[in-house]
């Protein structure tokens, strides 16, 4: 078997966050980050698919073994972000605003080095139902001309 | 009879702490919940009134209007808010769903018109987790 196949886990994780970048003020902070600034913080339930990329092994068919993935991320993401206030409880976010985006970012950071090399990765995480975002974003495709 | 839901959302912040009780004691009933920073969650919120449809517009409720109560008497107060610090009518509570949907229930009541009865609160924590309140004991 010779093809790539694509395989997700789902997790979840609930946590409080706020907006803010310290080198601005209060009224520029309201004014970019709106209601998602105020100073007590605000939370979300995080919903996150992990895919992974890969080619199945031969002995398992697996591309990779789905309970191993979830513990994987229970160990790196769930222990560290859920039931937490992300801008002070986690070291990951101490100097980095805690957009979806550099949530996603962080995750995938977190998860990379644990993975086999020949598969990719990539993360999407729901900030809400309505609201996700995805990383990396593969290149585009170059057409010929 | 005619039950009539609006369906409405809300992020916010809060933890489960009973200040009656030592630190160990929070812990112990509840466990991550009570993590002294908070954590936070998406609400899901469905209001469902119910009456007889009026005879002229067919409607039990013009549901704008009860979109525009919820908003203005719940959303507004709880919507990227900390439950347990900003929001007045959470004041002296535990920040449970369970007392969550029953404050929202009292907030609700004395805005709807006559023959628009409200029938129940739907609270939603998580997609896994929500409450329902039929008002009375």
């Amino acid at each position: 078997m010779n093809k790539r196949v694509a395989v997700f886990r789902k997790e979840h994780f609930n946590a409080a966050h706020r907006l803010f970048n310290p080198d601005w003020d209060d009224a520029t902070n309201e004014k970019v980050f709106g209601k998602c600034a105020l100073p007590n913080y605000h939370g979300h339930n995080y919903e996150l698919e992990v895919k992974i990329t890969g080619k199945p092994a031969k002995k398992t068919g697996y591309v990779i073994d789905l309970k191993e993935l979830s513990e994987l991320i229970r160990r790196e993401v769930h222990a560290r972000f859920d039931h937490k206030n992300l801008n002070l409880d986690t070291e990951e976010f101490k100097k980095l605003n805690p957009t979806a985006e550099n949530i996603a970012i962080v995750i995938y950071k977190l998860l990379r080095p644990h993975l086999d090399k020949k598969h990719d990765l990539q993360i999407r995480l729901y900030e809400t139902p309505r609201n996700f975002v995805e990383y990396p974003v593969k290149d585009p495709i170059h057409f010929r001309s | 009879m005619v039950y009539l839901t609006r369906a409405e959302h809300f992020n916010a912040a809060h933890r489960l702490y009973n200040p009656a009780w030592e630190y160990d004691k929070n812990e112990e009933v509840f466990g991550k919940c009570a993590n002294e920073n908070w954590h936070g969650h998406n609400y899901e919120l469905f209001v469902t009134v119910k009456g007889e449809p009026d005879a002229g517009t067919g409607f039990v409720f013009d549901v704008k209007k009860l979109s525009d109560i919820i908003k203005k008497h719940v959303i507004e107060k709880v919507d990227h808010r900390n439950l347990n610090v900003d929001v007045e009518f959470m004041k002296g509570k535990m920040c449970s769903t369970e007392n969550l949907a029953i404050a929202i229930w009292n907030e609700l009541e004395p805005h709807l018109p006559d023959g628009v009865q409200l029938h129940c609160i739907k609270l939603y924590e998580t997609p896994r987790i929500f409450v329902e309140y039929f008002g009375g004991n």
